[in-house]
């Protein structure tokens, strides 16, 4: 404690955030545990990688080693080939290992399939890393679990209070209502390839929906990984006019990356209804801008209201916040009397849903 | 509640006028009466509840939240009503309520709340109520919804919802307040028409058809009677047992934008005429000058000075207690002629007819207008009577020949709907500034008057020249060397203060791609500015 920066003496009542920044720092290269010698989610190839899911700000290729749950690897394996990293080893939710001088527990965070948060142990005092996750329910992937902590590093995807979505189902229940309202146009439904997409596909069979969906060929693998891993997709078919024509595709459901909406490759849909799934609909300005006509207020991460229960839940006296809008979850933090700062971390989408 | 918020919000991000007719008349299918007439009035602007003011609105919401809190989330969405709608929070201790509030039992909590007890009320149904709910309420009390219906829209939509024809809508709609059940009874079939009641109701107007390829030769010229066609816009005026009212060509009432021209209403009888601005006799005044008394609520004094209106007289429709819709074109316009001598001068003047012995000569007068304020000329057959709606034969209308401009594609952005993988609306200039250094200044933007086939050919020109991204826009290159000269026509020139080139075109449209014309060689600001001065 005696080599403290003078500005941050140790009598200043925070002794867990001193040996907290011990456990888990903020470097270039992304979150670093000294002990562990190992980094979460790092930007930049490194030596040691644990890696909390497969969305690409996260997971890159080419460190040495790689830990995460099977499914990420699995995922990291799809995307970038077999050898994406030197070493890979699986880690069980809930078992944990010993990595130098720290602790590691992985836990399940309901973002998308094997989605984790990071617990990382030393000397009493537990951190976790929660990734990027959400509470509403998701037939995808196994759901939230809140891990008692001393520190809690949380995401801020959706750090204001006016982010508050609405239930999925009801969502849902809007497209499907649509579709019966233009039957004669396509829905044209925006969704990231991995996990959104995969949701929206399994929330519509729940609803009942048992026609074939259309998909663009960049979800392909996925959607087959998925259901390889038992989550029921249903008949899929892919987007392509050798496959279907125009009249096909007539009041059917298309699920696609929000980018390819501006393509040529979206023309071969009869007076298309612009459907996107994300957490960003809840502002109409937004859907405007995009010109989506049908908004899904569908999110991965978790809204105002989940981001601080989940706070609560955990028991952690002091938080800190990354990826986001960090300054509103930190004003809120100060308001019921816990210590809470940003943590700057670089190269993480903060805008992706 | 639910279901009208869910209309409003689909509304709103819904850009084909056929999807928004399908929207509202599945919601008129589905609602049940009061609240399908209060959400019909909400949209036509016939709903009167209680205001709440900007201010209320922040003070209701920062008494229950963190006010820094909400002034990031103010900051983020930028727009008051949805970020309260969207932080608002009901007590921790409320029991949420299964039963949703209907939009008829919100209106009549807020319309039987006082002065004073308003603002609790109003916050009160806010705890009741979800985010898009919240949103549809606060837009109904603050005042605009903006979901892009027009009242026109919205009557379209009853018609089809009834499967009438849209002119019976406007005729009884004068006569009809909220929630109109007596209207949806008639258009479900379960009673009779509504019979009119009001004082002074619209008349559906008589609309011509364009004059198109080959008509002129299947009609004698001596069977009709040609007219100057005036830009100004198409009022009726009516005056019957003390009521006053003016009305647009689509029966939407206009009196409160035009009380000068109202109090001189002082007759028995529905006019149709052009509205315009001036003196009589004197001075017509522009279509711009127009637009100055338009869309106002109220107006001031000096602008009524400044641009007094006055009636061109086309038609009589009832005079002194007769119906003179059964009678023939001949007769009205002599029962006219007669009655506009009655009017003070200075508020009403007769339409001159144009003296012709055949349509070569028409053709000629039509290219050169007595008037800059004339855009072509109407033929009526003398012998037909005043029928609602478009009917093909007794009306046509022969406007003037547009004017063009050479201009270069500077800006294309993305289309809606079926065009929104299509770079379709185009924002085009011309050159300005020193012959030796010219420059592009924008002068307008057109979205249609080419082929499917064209726009595929623009849009791959577009994705093939961008030379900058903004958004949804491209910027497309264009200088002296290279660049696409669209061939723009368009009715006229307005001076702007919104636009760089200060000009702004009226309808403007592309007419043809000048895939063979150098940017170069592209028209000048000058060749516009000469079309106004």
């Amino acid at each position: 404690m005696g080599h403290c920066k003078p500005s941050k003496p140790a009598w200043n009542g925070y002794p867990a955030r001193m040996r907290a920044q011990d456990i888990l720092r903020s470097r270039p290269e992304g979150l670093y545990c000294p002990p562990g010698d190992f980094f979460i989610d790092p930007v930049r190839p490194v030596k040691r990688a644990l890696i909390t899911h497969g969305h690409a700000d996260h997971a890159r290729a080419g460190h040495g080693s790689v830990l995460a749950t099977r499914e990420t690897l699995a995922i990291m394996g799809l995307r970038y080939g077999e050898g994406f990293a030197g070493a890979t080893q699986a880690a069980v939710a809930g078992q944990t290992l010993r990595l130098d001088g720290a602790s590691v527990t992985f836990h399940p965070a309901g973002h998308v399939l094997g989605s984790a948060q990071i617990a990382v142990e030393k000397d009493g005092l537990r951190i976790v890393a929660s990734g990027d996750y959400k509470r509403a329910s998701d037939p995808t992937c196994a759901a939230f679990e809140p891990v008692a902590c001393d520190v809690f590093i949380t995401e801020a995807t959706f750090a204001l209070p006016v982010f508050r979505h609405p239930d999925p189902a009801d969502e849902i229940a809007r497209l499907v209502k649509s579709l019966q309202q233009f039957p004669e146009r396509a829905h044209l439904v925006g969704a990231y390839s991995l996990g959104k997409a995969q949701r929206v596909i399994a929330m519509l069979r729940q609803a009942g929906y048992d026609k074939t969906i259309f998909i663009h060929g960049a979800l392909a693998t996925l959607c087959d990984y998925y259901e390889s891993e038992g989550v029921e997709l249903g008949p899929l078919a892919p987007a392509t006019v050798e496959t279907a024509s125009a009249a096909d595709f007539a009041g059917a459901v298309i699920v696609a990356p929000p980018s390819t909406f501006a393509d040529r490759w979206a023309r071969r849909f009869p007076d298309p209804v612009a459907c996107f799934a994300s957490g960003w609909m809840r502002i109409r300005q937004r859907a405007k801008q995009r010109g989506v006509e049908l908004p899904l207020i569908l999110s991965d991460h978790a809204d105002w209201d989940e981001l601080v229960a989940t706070i609560r839940d955990t028991g952690a006296g002091e938080v800190w916040v990354t990826h986001g809008r960090e300054e509103a979850l930190v004003r809120w933090c100060e308001i019921n009397a816990i210590a809470a700062r940003p943590l700057h971390l670089v190269g993480y989408e903060d805008e992706g849903d | 509640m639910k279901r009208f918020a869910e209309l409003l919000d689909r509304l709103v991000l819904t850009p084909a006028r056929n999807a928004k007719l399908k929207l509202l008349a599945d919601h008129f299918d589905e609602a049940p009466d009061p609240d399908r007439g209060l959400a019909l009035a909400a949209i036509t602007g016939d709903l009167d509840i209680p205001g709440v003011k900007p201010a209320m609105l922040r003070q209701l919401v920062t008494e229950r939240m963190d006010p820094v809190l909400f002034a990031y989330s103010y900051d983020y969405v930028g727009d008051l009503a949805e970020t309260v709608s969207l932080v608002w929070q009901a007590p921790p201790d409320q029991v949420p309520s299964e039963h949703d509030l209907s939009l008829h039992e919100c209106v009549e909590r807020l319309i039987s709340a006082g002065r004073m007890d308003g603002p609790a009320v109003f916050a009160g149904l806010l705890d009741r109520l979800g985010a898009s709910e919240r949103f549809a309420l606060i837009k109904l009390v603050t005042g605009g919804l903006r979901v892009g219906v027009s009242a026109r829209l919205a009557k379209q939509a009853l018609a089809q919802f009834g499967n009438v024809d849209i002119t019976e809508i406007e005729e009884l709609w004068h006569g009809l307040a909220p929630p109109y059940v007596e209207l949806f009874a008639w258009l479900e079939g379960r009673t009779a028409k509504p019979v009119s009641a009001a004082l002074a109701p619209f008349r559906p107007v008589m609309l011509a058809h364009a004059v198109g390829d080959g008509d002129l030769r299947k009609i004698d010229p001596g069977d009709y009677a040609a007219e100057w066609k005036w830009d100004g816009i198409r009022v009726q005026a009516v005056a019957e047992g003390g009521e006053r009212r003016l009305y647009s060509r689509t029966g939407d009432e206009i009196s409160g934008a035009f009380p000068d021209l109202v109090e001189h209403l002082d007759f028995d009888a529905a006019i149709d005429g052009e509205l315009l601005v001036g003196i009589p006799g004197e001075k017509t005044g522009s279509f711009s000058d127009l637009q100055q008394r338009l869309n106002r609520k109220s107006v001031s004094a000096k602008i009524r000075a400044q641009y007094p209106a006055f009636i061109r007289c086309y038609d009589l429709l009832v005079v002194e207690g007769s119906d003179m819709r059964g009678a023939t074109f001949r007769e009205r316009r002599q029962r006219l002629s007669h009655f506009v001598s009655t009017l003070p001068a200075d508020r009403f003047d007769l339409s001159p007819l144009i003296d012709f012995g055949g349509w070569e000569e028409l053709e000629r007068l039509r290219a050169n207008p007595p008037h800059p304020i004339i855009e072509g000329v109407m033929l009526k057959r003398w012998d037909a009577p005043y029928l609602a709606g478009r009917p093909k034969g007794p009306w046509f209308k022969w406007k003037r020949d547009p004017h063009t401009v050479d201009a270069v594609l500077m800006y294309a952005q993305r289309g809606h709907g079926k065009r929104s993988s299509f770079y379709s609306d185009y924002t085009f200039g011309v050159w300005a500034g020193p012959p030796g250094a010219p420059e592009l200044v924008p002068v307008g933007k057109a979205y249609f008057g080419f082929t499917d086939e064209e726009l595929r050919q623009i849009d791959k020109y577009v994705r093939d020249n961008t030379i900058d991204r903004f958004g949804p826009v491209r910027a497309v290159r264009a200088d002296r060397e290279q660049g696409l000269v669209l061939e723009v026509a368009f009715e006229g020139l307005n001076r702007s203060q919104r636009h760089k080139s200060g000009l702004a075109m009226r309808f403007p449209r592309i007419a043809r791609l000048r895939w063979d014309k150098p940017a170069a060689e592209a028209d000048r600001l000058e060749t516009l500015q000469a079309l106004v001065d």
